[in-house]
């Protein structure tokens, strides 16, 4: 269990920290967010010594970090920091072993850690043992830096943004390894980060800080539910579905349908619906009120050139209004086979349709973000 | 050239090894002593080097003669004079070096170093020195080469070197005796330098060299 009580920490008259409690059980992943300056990375050195608090306590389980050797305390908590360090003049497997050489475990010891934990993230120790770390990719390297901060099996692991310059596709796989091993080997882990994706993907709880404060600290679930503030909320930003409340039906429709006044004529509807590349156009009265729909197959089989549209209007299709939850809509479209439902604006105007292109629009842009 | 070779052989044979003596204790001195102060150096704060830095460069300038003059006349006519001097000189440059290729190993490495929990000592030995180490060498390199020409220097004050056959060349205006001198330590100078090439590809990791980049 890491404890922060009451840590307070000045650089000249700039507070980084500022009376800053929080509480890490064990075996959890905690995610330090926050925007640059928060103080995160300043909270995350004080743990294992690298910055000392001005005032307050630091306690890991339950004793303060103050009162212990700091080179002895640093040999038993790993450290994975933001450019990846890992010593270029030793080899994969020396990087690895510096703790465990540090500890004075003997070769045999040394050689076996370096094995088991190379077996772990599928490189072998044959092929990579040997290696030196510029001969090894970007996202090789970071595993072994972690690799390195669990050699010692330190109950409690930091990493400092850890994989902020890798690739995406990389920083994905490394970000699964990490979780994978951390409840595999029920490691306490405190991680700092900008990325709320990040966060969110891998924290038990997430600690939110902001001017040398926590703003909030909950489990994603329940911070994505109810941000503390706007600044988390704007964090938060598109990885929130809602504003913690149903879905409406204009968050899934498309606007601007085709449409048509009804005292048109059955051949310009059928041309209309040509040139538009639909089988169905939206009727409409003089006020723009939606009456009903036409298709081009009751064209086809009732209507006759020169007659006017109003005889062939259809009022089957469902029709919702703007506020309506959009999940019955949904469970709708998915279930019936029908390929729309209309929404109308509170005057009965047509304010857009849903469809279910419109909805997978609407969930790629939830999850992905808005592809400009 | 067998005349030459009949005259001289001997003495030349000598003056190499009086020539060689002196460069190897006094590179190893200057090295070691260059070594240790830079190293300290880099662990003072930045004000100290700020300070001692440019006196160091300032006193490098003074020519070998000067200071070996001086010292002679300190000291008096013993090979430890020239030791002295040359040692001093040799210094200069493994120190200069050692200090900026400590003070060049990047701060990421460092801080891993004492995150992962070694104390100051450990973190010189194993991560700032071996980072630094092509910029040591490269200073030995330098002292080396240099050592090898000042120790001409010595025969000025009576203690013998190669500079024996050429100033006796010079004054008595005979080439060959100048070239007798010259080459053996122009050749000392490139074997120095090969020999400290191939040091310099031992004692540099493969991770730090250049072409091992993938």
């Amino acid at each position: 269990m890491i404890q922060f009580d009451h840590v307070c920490k000045n650089y000249g008259k700039f507070h980084v920290l500022n009376d800053v409690t929080y509480t890490i059980q064990d075996g959890e992943f905690a995610v330090l967010i926050g925007p640059s300056g928060c103080g995160k990375t300043t909270s995350l050195k004080m743990i294992n010594r690298l910055i000392e608090p001005d005032s307050g306590r630091i306690l890991i389980d339950g004793k303060d970090v103050l009162q212990q050797n700091p080179v002895e305390l640093r040999r038993h908590i790993g450290y994975v920091i933001q450019q990846i360090g890992l010593f270029p003049n030793m080899t994969v497997a020396q990087n690895i072993s510096v703790v465990p050489k540090l500890l004075k475990y003997d070769r045999a010891k040394c050689d076996e850690t370096a094995r088991s934990l190379l077996e772990m993230v599928n490189l072998p120790y044959d092929q990579y043992g040997g290696k030196y770390p510029n001969e090894l990719s970007g996202g090789q390297q970071q595993r072994i830096g972690v690799l390195r901060a669990l050699a010692a099996s330190p109950p409690v692991v930091l990493m400092d943004e850890p994989f902020g310059a890798l690739d995406p596709m990389t920083r994905e796989t490394l970000q699964d390894e990490v979780k994978r091993l951390q409840r595999k080997l029920h490691k306490t882990i405190v991680f700092v980060t900008h990325d709320m994706g990040e966060a969110l993907k891998l924290a038990d709880t997430i600690i939110f800080m902001n001017g040398g404060q926590v703003e909030q600290i909950a489990p994603p679930e329940k911070m994505l539910e109810r941000p503390a503030t706007d600044l988390v909320r704007s964090f938060l930003g598109k990885h929130r579905v809602s504003d913690s409340g149903p879905l409406y039906v204009e968050n899934f429709m498309r606007t601007n349908p085709y449409t048509v006044s009804r005292d048109r004529g059955v051949l310009e509807c059928a041309e209309k619906m040509a040139r538009s590349g639909v089988d169905t156009l939206l009727v409409t009265d003089d006020d723009d009120r939606y009456l009903g729909t036409i298709s081009i197959r009751d064209i086809k089989l009732r209507g006759k050139g020169g007659q006017s549209i109003e005889p062939l209007i259809s009022t089957d299709v469902r029709t919702v209004c703007v506020g309506d939850d959009a999940q019955e809509s949904v469970n709708f479209l998915l279930t019936s086979g029908e390929s729309y439902v209309v929404v109308l604006g509170p005057d009965r105007t047509v304010a857009g349709i849903i469809t279910k292109n419109s909805m997978a629009k609407v969930v790629a842009n939830t999850l992905w973000g808005d592809e400009k | 050239m067998s005349a030459f070779f009949s005259t001289y052989g001997q003495m030349l044979i000598r003056s190499i090894l009086i020539h060689l003596k002196y460069v190897v204790i006094s590179v190893s001195v200057g090295f070691v002593l260059g070594l240790m102060l830079g190293i300290l150096l880099s662990r003072l704060p930045p004000k100290f080097s700020a300070v001692i830095l440019p006196v160091l460069s300032i006193f490098q300038t003074v020519p070998g003669i000067v200071f070996i003059g001086v010292l002679f006349l300190w000291i008096g006519m013993i090979p430890a004079t020239t030791i002295i001097a040359l040692s001093v000189y040799a210094m200069f440059p493994v120190l200069k070096n050692t200090y900026t290729g400590i003070c060049q190993v990047p701060a990421n490495y460092c801080e891993a170093a004492v995150g992962c929990g070694m104390t100051p000592t450990q973190v010189m030995v194993q991560v700032e020195l071996p980072l630094a180490m092509p910029t040591i060498i490269g200073g030995l390199r330098l002292s080396t080469v240099y050592t090898i020409s000042w120790a001409v220097l010595s025969s000025m004050i009576g203690l013998g070197g190669l500079g024996d056959f050429i100033y006796q060349g010079v004054s008595s205006n005979n080439n060959t005796l100048i070239v007798a001198g010259a080459i053996p330590a122009a050749v000392m100078a490139v074997t120095a330098g090969a020999l400290i090439d191939q040091l310099q590809k031992r004692v540099v990791p493969r991770g730090l060299r250049k072409e091992a980049a993938k």
